[in-house]
């Protein structure tokens, strides 16, 4: 049986500093996520510091495949001495190498995610407006969601699955590649030019996404350089016995919601399928990699892709394939691996958008990002007669994905929204009910002074009384309001709740 | 749209979707156009001034 699709996604926001000559990205970073934790809660009793993240468990070295020393790749490193907090809706808000993070907390399915995916863009908004009291007059922090520099630096956005330990890993891979390979053609945010070297605008003057350029092999454990379609970081976040994580680096940052949604409600349906050995079907590429780049850079959809076997496929052709696949499995199984309800949705609005994309893809410039910036950029160089490697293109790129509400191009083009704003805005503070999410969030809502530290899978509480107190939560699915919800109403301090909690089963 | 002949059609009701969706694409096209020639004034005003420079200086270091 397929395991219950609990997601969350992981962005990285570009930062700059405007009106400073010589900014440090890190420093900035700190500033940006530091404002906005001053700004938005009050002083801790008897501490100075806001809730920390605990790394006790932290090992993103674990490689899916085995020991990774053996492999030569190299381990992410930890980054424990920079600013690191838990947020009351369960997010994780921290400063990653040289950029603000803010990870979602666990949803329980793909709509979940466009809401606490909102919710992050507002927070960073906030954290905006909260910086700018702390800079120098004249100088304003500026983050973009988005995740390449035109220059050939890349910064990612990343999707979290729940999958079950038990299925051999190189049958996700055989199956999930192809759909890594030509989800994009939905998921893609867009980009003017590459930024492989030796390719100009002649060549590719706009492509699907921003991260194709980047990414170098199939499969591997590494995230900054030779980036692999399957990543292979085996750090599950729960019960090792019982789960893996399955930790997807080939995705754009969106601004549409809807591409936000497909990409990760598809992504749920074909994992849950390659659990239930779905797909017989094996489509292999005959070079992975390089179709990732010609599904990016054809923007007709209609370049045929070598397999293995010697045929030619589309993108379309896939991604037509797997929906079909998707419909048997909902009518023979059901969908409440991936929410019922929201599965529904996730098929037909799949076969809308690809119905769309058949057709023209333009068709789609009120829904999806690629289309809706290429749209916008040539009505701006029909107007002005602007070739393909004129700065304003570029400059228009980079602001589609600006956050400051009077300064970004995706807000103004109006996109389809899925949730509404009152929705996002309450997801600022309050965590997901169907998740342990919303046992971490709970928890920091109500007894802030005494938590010491959180992480996905546990919790440190002070009591008062010596040694602090861990709260394990292995579970992913437990945790949630219907489980805890009680309990926790009933306890007045955390004292009483670690006290409920040793002594009950969890 | 030559090439629409080569694409496998693996279900029958994506062939009623195109041909009942065929008037509208252009009557949705030409009110997306209506709509960007607007925005296009509109953003011209909150357009970063010196796109050159704005380009130039959008630096990031490598993450993830």
């Amino acid at each position: 049986m397929a395991t219950r699709k609990i997601v969350g996604i992981e962005t990285e926001y570009g930062i700059v500093v405007r009106g400073a000559d010589d900014s440090n990205p890190i420093a900035a970073s700190s500033t940006l996520i530091n404002a906005y934790i001053a700004a938005t809660t009050p002083p801790r009793a008897g501490r100075t510091a806001p809730v920390g993240w605990d790394f006790e468990d932290e090992s993103p070295g674990n490689d899916a495949r085995g020991d990774a020393s053996s492999l030569g790749s190299l381990a992410p490193e930890v980054e424990t001495h920079l600013v690191n907090t838990v947020l009351t809706n369960g997010a994780r808000y921290y400063v990653d190498h040289a950029h603000p993070e803010l990870s979602t907390p666990e949803c329980g399915d793909a709509l979940d995610v466009v809401r606490y995916d909102r919710a992050a863009e507002l927070i960073l908004r906030r954290s905006m407006a909260a910086a700018s009291s702390s800079l120098p007059p004249g100088q304003e922090i500026v983050v973009y969601k988005n995740n390449s520099d035109g220059k050939g630096n890349s910064y990612g956005c990343h999707e979290n699955y729940l999958m079950d330990r038990l299925v051999p890993f190189g049958r996700v891979v055989t199956h999930i590649t192809p759909h890594f390979v030509t989800r994009q053609i939905f998921g893609g945010a867009g980009k003017v030019g590459s930024e492989v070297p030796g390719i100009g605008r002649d060549e590719v003057p706009f492509q699907i996404t921003q991260r194709a350029d980047f990414f170098e092999e199939e499969v591997g454990l590494e995230t900054t350089l030779k980036r692999p379609i399957v990543n292979t970081r085996d750090e599950p976040h729960a019960d090792a016995q019982k789960y893996r994580r399955l930790h997807v680096i080939v995705g754009d940052a969106n601004m549409a919601q809807l591409a936000t949604f497909l990409k990760v409600g598809t992504t749920s349906i074909v994992l849950a399928m390659i659990e239930d050995d779905w797909l017989e079907r094996e489509i292999r590429f005959a070079a992975p990699v390089q179709a990732l780049r010609h599904v990016s850079y054809d923007l007709g959809l209609r370049r045929p892709l070598p397999l293995a076997d010697g045929t030619t496929t589309t993108a379309l052709e896939v991604q037509w394939h797997l929906l079909e696949r998707a419909r048997a499995y909902a009518a023979a199984r059901g969908l409440d691996v991936v929410g019922e309800e929201v599965g529904k949705q996730v098929l037909v609005r799949w076969e809308e958008v690809l119905t769309d994309l058949e057709a023209d893809p333009m068709r789609l410039a009120d829904r999806l990002d690629w289309p809706a910036k290429l749209s916008l950029i040539e009505r701006y160089r029909e107007r002005d007669g602007l070739d393909w490697d004129h700065p304003r293109l570029a400059a228009l790129d980079l602001q589609y994905h600006d956050l400051r509400v009077e300064r970004s191009l995706a807000s103004r083009l109006g996109l389809e929204q899925l949730v509404d704003d009152a929705s996002a805005t309450a997801a600022i503070e309050e965590p997901p009910e169907d998740t342990r999410a919303y046992f971490r969030g709970t928890c920091l809502r109500r007894w802030r002074d005494s938590v010491v530290a959180a992480n996905w899978d546990s919790m440190v509480f002070d009591v008062g009384q010596d040694p602090l107190r861990r709260i394990p939560m292995m579970e992913p699915s437990r945790g949630t309001r219907a489980h805890v919800g009680r309990l926790l109403e009933r306890c007045e301090t955390p004292a009483e709740l670690v006290e409920q909690l040793g002594s009950s089963d969890r | 749209m030559a090439e629409r002949e080569q694409i496998k059609k693996p279900a029958p009701s994506r062939d009623e979707a195109e041909v009942a969706e065929a008037p509208a694409k252009s009557e949705s096209g030409e009110k997306i156009k209506a709509e960007l020639d607007d925005l296009l004034d509109e953003i011209d005003e909150v357009l970063e001034t010196n796109a050159e420079e704005f380009v130039k200086s959008y630096i990031q270091k490598g993450g993830e």
